[in-house]
């Protein structure tokens, strides 16, 4: 198979990491509460940002071809 | 009642994930030219993938939220599902039968019972199995719809054409690549996302032992002993004393081997991943692969019901409950999402439900179009075209596999009691066949006359049994004694169908040796060299790694579910 599976898993859980730390950064302490007063947002948003370039960036890096082939 | 409440963070997660298993799918395109392709990838796959592949097929919606509906039910005995069902039968697989599936280059289960056997009983398989994959594809397309419907207020006809339509655009488009690639996407996001949603329950409850001290009361308020809720093993001395309502005996031979065994080594669903592996080792790695992130599943799965029936005990209702005083198991999963997750995790805890609803679906499809094009359309309807046909016809297969789900899913709205009992129907064919491949695979002597009639026995003598006992507290009709006369009064409908499965594979196991000795051999030695295991050569792994070797990995696999068994009895 040509498509290396970790480049649309690492982009997709990079999309989503970023979507929740931004998120995090910008929502209201108050929806917080619920979740033990954590802003779980931001901190699973970083784990899932550290899991997408885990995933990505070996991914890339040694092979000269783009990162084009996910969607 | 509306549970929960999305936000545009939370469509935007949802949408994301659609817009990926759709690009996967028309990234893979271009890489379908044959029908090997389409059916096998064509035997591409590397073992890490499969593995995963294989692990999430099996991870229905159904799964996620079945098994916490039984840790909230049954507790941590809910664990034998996986640490004495699952992995040991994984392992058996990997080691001793993926030789002969991946072997004798049979391209689905049925064909490998046809070149094993004969035509009549690749004929019963194909056509059972075809069957009870769409049915049950359907069955989960409206438990999935049903809960949307009633936890986010979804169309429920919305969320049965949403669904289907994705999972039909990425399968039409890759094939079972796509839907392997998917099924590993769908793996990661299904841990990624209902951990935060264990982690917080954790932390809420007072980690491990503030969960013990809080089932304390579940337990003794039901009349059981104090740690009935937080043991696996203690109180399976006796079948009154735990909540399943199911002996050790019962639970090691009907769980752990008949049906562990029957599903994770006979049902193409999850052979077809492994089959579709680059080499034979990887074949034999996929599922050892597998069964090594599948022993902490109870943690992902199982946890989250104890947590909430602990909760709900402690602080007073936390699940609904219905009309009868019971709470309703099933909601665990949702309602914890709506208690815990704030808007943004929230829509993934959400997302990750959906990923596991289609990967599970996927599996069935990907499964259903392959034996139908090869086993029943080219085996008896148009036999000795072109490799482009059947091609074309797997497309096709795809679309009405989905379209009979679909027609299957708006069935079960209106009939629910057939739906019960083509579920019973399912069971009963599925008890014996463990016996027949275990024959098959080991005893060159099984013939086609034994391995046909052997199953149609089994399967009568399952139906026989449950058609003459009940569990307690049950009436006659669905739930057994239909024959009319009650025999034996099960403890729990748990025990009733473990034993069901007992009798049926011990039925099949006998029916199929002594009619396999009364008829002549169909099959010459050299015909069933690569398809028994005395009649093959033994793989030598010695060039590699130990950590590479199937039947290393399998021993550590075991090793861990020992310590886990040990861990939590």
């Amino acid at each position: 198979m040509n498509l290396d599976l970790r480049i649309p898993i690492g982009l997709m859980f990079t999309v989503d990491g970023i979507l929740l730390v931004g998120f995090g950064l910008v929502s209201d302490e108050a929806i917080y509460a619920r979740s033990l007063g954590t802003n779980v947002n931001l901190w699973w948003g970083l784990v899932l940002l550290a899991f997408g370039l885990g995933m990505l960036v070996p991914a890339i890096r040694p092979s000269r071809r783009p990162p084009t082939q996910g969607p | 009642m509306r549970l929960i409440q999305l936000g545009a963070i939370d469509y935007t997660i949802l949408i994301v994930y659609f817009a990926f298993v759709i690009g996967i799918g028309w990234a893979l395109r271009r890489f379908v030219r044959s029908s090997e392709d389409f059916f096998l990838s064509g035997r591409s796959i590397p073992s890490w993938i499969a593995g995963l592949a294989f692990l999430s097929a099996n991870l229905g919606a159904q799964e996620v939220i079945g098994m916490a509906a039984s840790g909230a039910k049954y507790g941590m005995m809910t664990s034998h599902f996986y640490w004495v069902g699952a992995i040991p039968a994984m392992v058996f697989v990997g080691i001793f039968m993926m030789p002969f599936y991946y072997g004798s280059r049979a391209r689905s289960v049925p064909e490998y019972l046809r070149l094993r056997f004969d035509e009549k009983t690749r004929g019963l398989n194909a056509i059972t199995f075809a069957v009870m994959t769409v049915f049950s594809s359907g069955i989960s397309m409206y438990a999935l719809a049903k809960l949307l419907e009633l936890v986010l207020g979804w169309n429920f006809h919305t969320s049965v054409i949403l669904s289907a339509i994705i999972v039909l655009a990425y399968i039409f488009l890759g094939g079972l690549t796509s839907a392997i690639y998917n099924e590993v996407l769908q793996f990661f996001l299904i841990v990624l996302g209902f951990l935060p949603l264990v982690l917080l329950g954790l932390k809420d409850v007072g980690g491990w032992s503030g969960l013990k001290a809080k089932l304390v009361p579940v337990a003794t308020s039901a009349g059981y002993a104090p740690d009935a809720w937080s043991h696996s093993w203690r109180n399976l001395g006796s079948a009154s004393a735990n909540p399943m309502g199911v002996e050790w005996f019962g639970m090691v031979m009907g769980l752990g081997f008949v049906l562990s065994f029957g599903y994770w080594c006979t049902d193409f669903l999850v052979i077809q991943r492994a089959m579709a592996a680059e080499s034979m080792t990887a074949a034999r790695r996929t599922p050892i692969f597998a069964a090594i992130p599948k022993m902490l599943f109870p943690g992902l799965v199982i946890l989250p019901g104890m947590i909430a029936i602990a909760l709900h005990t402690s602080r007073g209702g936390l699940l609904p409950v219905g009309r009868d005083g019971t709470p309703n198991y099933n909601l665990a999963v949702p309602v914890l999402l709506a208690h815990y997750l704030p808007s943004g995790l929230l829509g993934l805890g959400l997302t990750a439900l959906m990923a596991s609803f289609m990967s599970g679906m996927a599996g069935n499809v990907t499964a259903f179009n392959t034996v139908w094009t090869y086993d029943i359309y080219q085996s008896y309807i148009r036999p000795g075209q072109s490799d482009r046909h059947y091609l074309r016809m797997g497309h096709t297969a795809t679309v009405f596999g989905i379209a009979f789900s679909v027609a299957a899913a708006y069935a079960t709205t209106r009939f629910n009691n057939i739906m019960d009992m083509l579920q019973l129907v399912f069971a009963f064919v599925n008890a014996p066949l463990f016996a027949t491949f275990l024959l098959g695979m080991f005893w060159r002597r099984a013939t086609g006359h034994g391995a046909f009639f052997g199953l149609l026995i089994g399967t009568a003598a399952a139906a026989i049994h449950h058609g003459l006992t009940l569990p307690r507290g049950a009436v006659a009709g669905l739930k057994g004694a239909f024959l009319g006369a009650t025999f034996h009064v099960y403890p729990s409908e748990m025990a009733q169908n473990f034993w069901t499965a007992i009798v049926a594979w011990t039925a099949c196991l006998l029916a199929t040796i002594v009619i396999s000795l009364a008829t002549a051999r169909d099959k010459s030695d050299e015909e069933l060299g690569g398809l028994v295991y005395s009649l093959t050569p033994r793989i030598a792994d010695d060039a590699l790694v130990w950590y590479k070797r199937p039947a290393a990995l399998g021993v550590v696999a075991l090793g861990l579910t020992l310590v886990l068994n040990i861990i939590f009895w």
